[in-house]
């Protein structure tokens, strides 16, 4: 029989406690396929948030490191200097990366660091229970906003591609969504390019993933896909927004 | 072997060089800026990692992914820097990884002064962050015994997976001494089996301080208990002058230590019989030299550059079984031999 549909090696055997309808799943099958793709999971080394994908290092089938707060960049920099052989890569949601850890995001982008950074961008803060987060989009209802973001209040969205791609450091910077097939086929070759990006020693990569929380959005799941399509992405619109392919000195 | 006169900052630096320091995460600040500008010269000569952080906050967590990965790494700072350090040095050790934190410490609070104190004890052997943990710190009083001790602290980082502080203070930071480096015979060291490096020919290694079932973290917490009893029996140092025949005590450590060695000359020199206890390690706190003494000692005077935070270690130690004193002098301000000479003569009229 052929087998035309299999678990990724560096997935591991379990169950994830991933909400139904989270885009967590989908965004680390992603990874480890490219991994598996590249052949590299016995030389990565991964980095896991605080937020709802803490635990990754219970499915990744990797090494990891767990990091403090918003501090995975620095972390990864830490290890990448010690192992500069090695596969690094932090993931992040966007209260981790975009508010507490903007220091350490900007400026590993700014030394082009040679890591690759999976920035989970679902405009909310997922294991706290759907606070705002620093990517909430105005008018959004959370938690913390729950007349709707008010910009005179809370400010507005925090767009970090647009903010690491005016940098000279960053080698590739791209935004996608994982909202239907097609954008997911296409946040694959992104994340595959970053990854390349790194083993190819050209220095820092990010891909920032609009990803779907229905609990939190109060959606279902198909709800929470076509939101992605309708709403994130006329705020935070996909693309590449840089891309160099010169190799660090 | 060859003596050299060396600044405190740099003798460190080069210390830790020697005793196979791979990488340094630091960020500037006064007073320990010659150790990161040595270091920076230095380092990369000789194939190792430097690298200045965007803040102390960074660098600590470039700490922890370089001990996670294995290697024998470093940071350096000063008081409001360290305090910047602390929710990382409570995740290196709730993650049981080695490292070495140097503090030269400051005046403060705030930002304080740039001049030298003692004032961040509790900060240092309280834990300054969060949740259960300890942290072995050690405590020169001279250069030699500064760049003596780098050797030693990574290797008890080593040993015990646990961060090593070296609270130093401006002066023996900016002060120049003789000093030799000594080549030590390397220690027995366990192989870092546990560090995320791939995991090419074995399982999964994982780094972290998370374990979200009580039950799980209970056992964890038990289990650094164990360690920290371990390191509490086994690396308590210290030093007694004059502990054959002395009656009255100054309790000293760091460069107090150094002014207190004079004092005690001039209390001799006037007929009190005067000694020192000068603990090394801070943490943990060497309590079996007081046990030691107490069949004579008539009672204690605590000295530090602060409003008094190591008595407090000296109270627990001395247990009610004599008088304890206090002198200090806070915000950067040093005392002289005489000071504390005329605080030895009181200390003596009160316990008459």
């Amino acid at each position: 029989m052929k087998v035309v549909f299999e678990r990724p090696r560096s997935l591991q055997l379990t169950r994830t406690h991933y909400c139904p309808g989270c885009g967590h799943g989908i965004v680390h099958r992603l990874v480890a396929e490219i991994i598996d793709e590249f052949n590299i999971q016995e030389k990565t080394i991964g980095i896991a948030p605080v937020g709802c994908s803490v635990l990754a290092y219970n499915y990744f089938d990797i090494d990891m490191q767990q990091a403090a707060h918003g501090r995975a960049p620095a972390v990864a920099t830490g290890i990448k200097r010690v192992l500069p052989d090695r596969v690094v890569f932090a993931y992040q949601g966007d209260g981790d990366l975009a508010s507490i850890g903007t220091a350490e995001i900007i400026h590993a982008a700014g030394r082009s660091e040679n890591i690759t950074v999976i920035f989970i961008n679902n405009a909310i803060y997922g294991m706290t229970g759907g606070q705002m987060a620093p990517t909430t989009l105005v008018g959004q209802k959370t938690e913390t906003t729950p007349y709707g973001r008010d910009p005179k209040m809370a400010g507005y969205p925090i767009k970090i591609c647009e903010i690491l791609s005016v940098m000279d450091g960053p080698a590739f910077i791209a935004r996608v969504a994982i909202s239907d097939v097609k954008n997911i086929l296409k946040a694959k070759s992104m994340i595959k390019k970053a990854f390349q990006m790194q083993i190819e020693n050209r220095g820092f990569s990010l891909v920032e993933i609009l990803s779907p929380c229905p609990t939190n959005w109060g959606m279902t799941p198909g709800d929470a896909m076509r939101w992605i399509n309708d709403e994130m992405t006329k705020v935070f619109p996909p693309g590449i927004y840089k891309e160099s392919w010169e190799v660090l000195a | 072997m060859e003596k050299l006169l060396m600044k405190g900052n740099e003798a460190l630096a080069e210390a830790a060089i020697r005793a196979g320091c791979q990488c340094f995460f630091g960020y500037p600040i006064t007073p320990q800026s010659e150790l990161p500008a040595y270091l920076a010269r230095e380092m990369p000569k000789r194939g190792r990692v430097f690298l200045q952080a965007e803040s102390e906050i960074a660098a600590i967590n470039m700490v922890y992914g370089a001990a996670g990965a294995g290697a024998r790494v470093m940071t350096s700072s000063s008081g409001p820097g360290i305090s910047l350090k602390q929710e990382g040095i409570s995740y290196l050790c709730g993650a049981e990884l080695p490292c070495l934190i140097v503090n030269i410490v400051r005046g403060g609070p705030g930002l304080g002064d740039i001049q030298p104190a003692q004032s961040d004890y509790f900060q240092a052997t309280r834990g300054g962050g969060h949740g259960d943990y300890r942290t072995i710190v050690f405590a020169p009083s001279s250069v030699q015994e500064l760049v003596d001790l780098v050797y030693d602290a990574f290797d008890l980082a080593d040993i015990y997976r646990n961060p090593v502080m070296i609270l130093g203070d401006g002066i023996l930071g900016q002060m120049m001494e003789p000093v030799v480096f000594r080549e030590k015979p390397r220690r027995q060291l366990p192989p870092k089996t546990w560090a995320t490096t791939g995991k090419k020919g074995r399982g999964q290694n994982i780094i972290t301080s998370l374990y979200l079932d009580p039950v799980k973290l209970e056992q964890h917490n038990w289990k650094l208990d164990k360690k920290y009893r371990e390191i509490m029996a086994r690396e308590c140092r210290w030093e007694v002058i004059n502990g054959d025949d002395a009656e009255y005590f100054v309790v000293a450590y760091g460069i107090c230590a150094r002014i207190a060695f004079s004092a005690i000359e001039m209390a001799r020199s006037a007929g009190v019989k005067a000694g020192l206890i000068r603990p090394v390690t801070l943490w943990p706190y060497p309590q079996k030299a007081f046990d030691d003494v107490m069949n004579r000692a008539k009672a204690f005077l605590t000295v530090e550059l602060s409003l008094g935070q190591m008595i407090d270690d000296v109270k627990l130690s001395v247990n009610g079984r004599a008088p304890v004193y206090f002198y200090g002098r806070p915000g950067g301000m040093v005392p002289t031999a005489e000071d504390i000479f005329n605080e030895i003569l009181k200390m003596k009229g009160a316990s008459v």
